[in-house]
């Protein structure tokens, strides 16, 4: 059966080579064609691995090493994609389900654009499946297989992380194709306005499940790591937030692009990065050059290999860039003040923000070669990303009312007063009478001041009640999106700033108090699941009249020989109550358990901000809204 | 001529801010990278000035590890030479920290003690994966 995955596999290279030829070579229609059938080869051969780890064949190496009987349907089922193989696999994937869905729904007035786009898709989707053939083959069986396999880590055993690879790589992978069409418009040397209109909806499809992919896997670290945080500036962490910022940047430049016809070496220079970074992503996780709590199918050949096909790909792109880039100079020229000018100052502020978060990320590297092993975390990232981002967070609400061209720039002091107010009531209110600190009071500020700008921008461009239902999706679309910043920026902020964190020691009865909250150990009870088993504690919470039983687990997985933690939240509209369970200790001949205990004021909010922003995206992927006339309409 | 200057002021602005951001960068990473130290490389280069954030990695000695109150627990780091780090940390141990495995400590040496006072404590997290830093050193002989 996994041999017909193999051939599917193999047959999808030689199709992938195909489509780069008929692509590169202008014939639209048969580049479609050879388009469909990779990716059809490529569900086949994906599907015959879902098969064999829905049905346990430990004959498969790979499932062997990753699955279990016992283990839940659901699991069996995205324990496909839950380890490096797989995950490869799924990786090309998304890349063949780019190259058919360009195929089917590019429909602009040039076709050999197209092909081209479709072949150079053809080309790295080639390089992905050699890699996933030749250095990581899901596909081998073993001689001797095993009654019972290893079992997926159980960390991964988890409904958000399940959903979470699909969601990243539809993003990451996604980028692939905006690539692709940047290499099709250097090799045709046009990138203009039309160029700009075809390749924006496809950057927003890879942008908004990169959006959500990072906020699930924060989600996922946040309830089944057990630390109480939702961000750790982990290299893993990191890798996906560099393409997530190129890509933002790029969304905010298409538009000037599309727009004002400017920009255009810049923007098609983004689209390239994008994916580079995509492909460093990878590297940096799965080469196990850098220290991370993910790491995970760590081997350094392999790392070697994607650090090629990212100099392949990436050096390709850009000197294709170098020699074409001068061609694409030109444009009207523009005012700083002016919605092009507040796009440049986004993009410089996102690409340096990128930088910094490149920088942090590969530092550790590089004092290795000197001889200094470090790493760098929170108090690097605190210092210089986030700055840079609340920099540009105040300046948004002013720039966003730019208009093309030339904007008034006497209008930025009431912005500015207004800023000054906010920021004010915020001190007064929050920091003098609440004791918070100057710094959180002035983030939240921010965060107010964000979703106001967005409330105030909606209301500027409609004018009137009437008229806010009629406003374009990509009115709406954006403006959301800006509101999520907002929401986000509260919620990280109180989270940060507000967060407490402390410990219990308890033996069962006892009642203790902590942070203005009661705990008391009722019990401490063993369950079984159906592949572990755990010790439950029975955990009362009271405060005022609020009071519930909390129940936080520590499980063993005896196939995978490794405990996990389950934590206990108690959710009060955005703020959390946050128990994990410990250890058992015995001090002087009595058992105490050991629990950690978070109160994460707002927490919900960063989850909620990252929805709008999402949400935004895919609103401003609909089609414009109909008009009322179609033909010899003036608008 | 006016363009020209506009353009001026714009480049000068932009280069301002990278500029700016990257001197800001490398002091963060002077001052704020989380050296690393195995209790040897604490012999060998100083023990880093109290307050400093460092990370200190090893194998937890066997029979060192003691409870204290509450949720407070005392443990020694070793790497095979002679030098040993004696660290308090109060909260949860990871769920693979036991006496013998290795472990990563993120932390700060006290005023005027040798006790390590760890905030973060990375133990294997899974039967396959080692910290990164421990991969040179000698596993502790098992007990």
């Amino acid at each position: 059966m996994i041999e017909a995955g193999h051939f599917f596999a193999c047959l999808a290279l030689m199709l992938s080579l195909w489509l780069a030829f008929a692509g590169l070579g202008g014939d639209r229609r048969l580049a479609g064609r050879v388009a469909c059938g990779l990716f059809l080869a490529l569900a086949l051969s994906f599907l015959t691995l879902i098969v064999a780890f829905m049905r346990s064949d430990f004959s498969v190496a790979l499932v062997a090493s990753n699955s279990h009987t016992m283990k839940p349907l659901l699991y069996k089922f995205a324990g496909t994609w839950g380890n490096h193989e797989g995950s490869m696999a799924l990786w090309c994937l998304v890349m063949g389900g780019f190259a058919a869905a360009g195929a089917l729904l590019m429909r602009s007035e040039r076709p050999v654009f197209e092909a081209r786009t479709l072949g150079v898709q053809g080309l790295l989707t080639s390089g992905a499946l050699a890699y996933l053939l030749f250095a990581s083959s899901p596909f081998t069986r073993l001689e001797a297989p095993p009654l019972q396999g290893a079992d997926l880590n159980p960390l991964l055993q988890d409904p958000a992380l399940a959903a979470h690879p699909p969601m990243l790589y539809l993003g990451y992978v996604g980028y692939s194709f905006v690539f692709a069409m940047a290499a099709a418009g250097l090799l045709e040397g046009r990138v203009d306005r039309v160029w700009a209109r075809i390749a924006r909806p496809w950057a927003m499809a890879a942008f908004v499940p990169l959006t959500l992919g990072i906020g699930l896997g924060s989600y996922w670290a946040y309830y089944e790591l057990g630390w109480g945080g939702w961000w750790f500036w982990d290299p893993v962490e990191n890798a996906s937030l560099m393409p997530w910022l190129v890509g933002a940047a790029f969304l905010h430049s298409v538009v000037v692009t599309e727009k004002r016809d400017s920009l255009r070496a810049w923007t098609v220079l983004l689209a390239v990065m994008a994916f580079c970074f995509s492909i460093l992503g990878a590297f940096l996780v799965r080469s196990g050059l850098l220290t991370s709590v993910h790491a995970f199918a760590v081997d350094p050949t392999r790392g070697a290999l994607l650090l090629t096909g990212l100099l392949v790909y990436g050096g390709g792109a850009l000197g294709l860039f170098a020699l074409r880039a001068p061609r694409l100079k030109g444009g009207p020229a523009h005012l700083l003040v002016s919605r092009e000018g507040a796009i440049i100052g986004n993009n410089l502020v996102l690409s340096v923000a990128t930088l910094t978060v490149l920088l942090g990320t590969l530092f550790p590297l590089l004092a290795e070669a000197f001889g200094q092993v470090m790493s760098v975390g929170e108090p690097y990232f605190s210092l210089t990303f986030t700055p840079i981002m609340a920099l540009a967070l105040v300046a948004l609400p002013v720039v966003q009312a730019w208009s093309w061209g030339k904007a008034d720039w006497r209008s930025v002091w009431r912005w500015a007063l207004g800023f000054a107010a906010i920021v004010a009531v915020f001190w007064l209110f929050g920091v003098a009478a609440f004791d918070i600190p100057l710094l959180a009071g002035t983030g939240f500020a921010l965060g107010v001041w964000l979703v106001f700008g967005a409330a105030w921008e909606i209301w500027r461009r409609a004018g009137s009640l009437r008229r806010l239902g009629r406003l374009p999706a990509r009115v709406w679309g954006m403006t959301l999106a800006h509101a999520g910043l907002g929401v986000f920026t509260l919620g990280a902020v109180g989270e940060t700033a507000l967060r407490f964190h402390g410990t219990l020691a308890l033996q069962q009865g006892q009642e203790v108090e902590l942070a203005g909250w009661t705990f008391r150990l009722d019990d401490v009870d063993s369950i079984e699941g159906p592949n572990w088993y755990a010790d439950r504690a029975y955990l009362t919470v009271m405060r005022g009249e609020r009071a519930a039983v909390l129940e936080p687990e520590k499980r063993i997985y005896p196939a995978a020989r490794m405990p996990t933690t389950e934590t206990a939240i108690y959710t009060m509209g955005a703020t959390d109550l946050y128990v994990a369970l410990g250890d058992r200790r015995t001090v002087e001949g009595t058992p105490r358990w050991t629990f950690e205990v978070f109160i994460n004021p707002m927490i919900g909010l960063v989850y909620w901000g990252v929805c709008l922003i999402g949400l935004g995206g895919l609103l401003s992927l609909l089609p414009r809204a109909r008009r009322r006339r179609t033909a010899g309409d003036a608008a | 001529m006016r363009a020209r200057t506009k353009r001026l002021y714009a480049v000068g602005a932009a280069s301002l801010l990278v500029l700016s951001s990257l001197g800001l960068a490398f002091v963060a990473l002077g001052q704020r990278a989380d050296l690393f130290y195995t209790p040897q490389m604490l012999v060998e280069r100083g023990q880093p000035e109290p307050g400093k954030r460092v990370r200190l990695g090893g194998f937890v000695q066997s029979g060192s590890l003691d409870y204290g109150e509450g949720a407070e627990l005392f443990f020694t780091v070793e790497d095979g030479s002679e030098a040993t780090v004696r660290v308090t940390y109060t909260g949860i141990t990871p769920d693979l920290f036991r006496e013998g495995q290795g472990v990563v400590a993120t932390g700060r040496f006290g005023e005027s003690s040798d006790l390590f006072e760890a905030e973060q404590i990375l133990a294997k997290h899974d039967e396959n994966y080692q910290p990164r830093e421990l991969r040179d050193l000698q596993a502790a002989p098992a007990s």
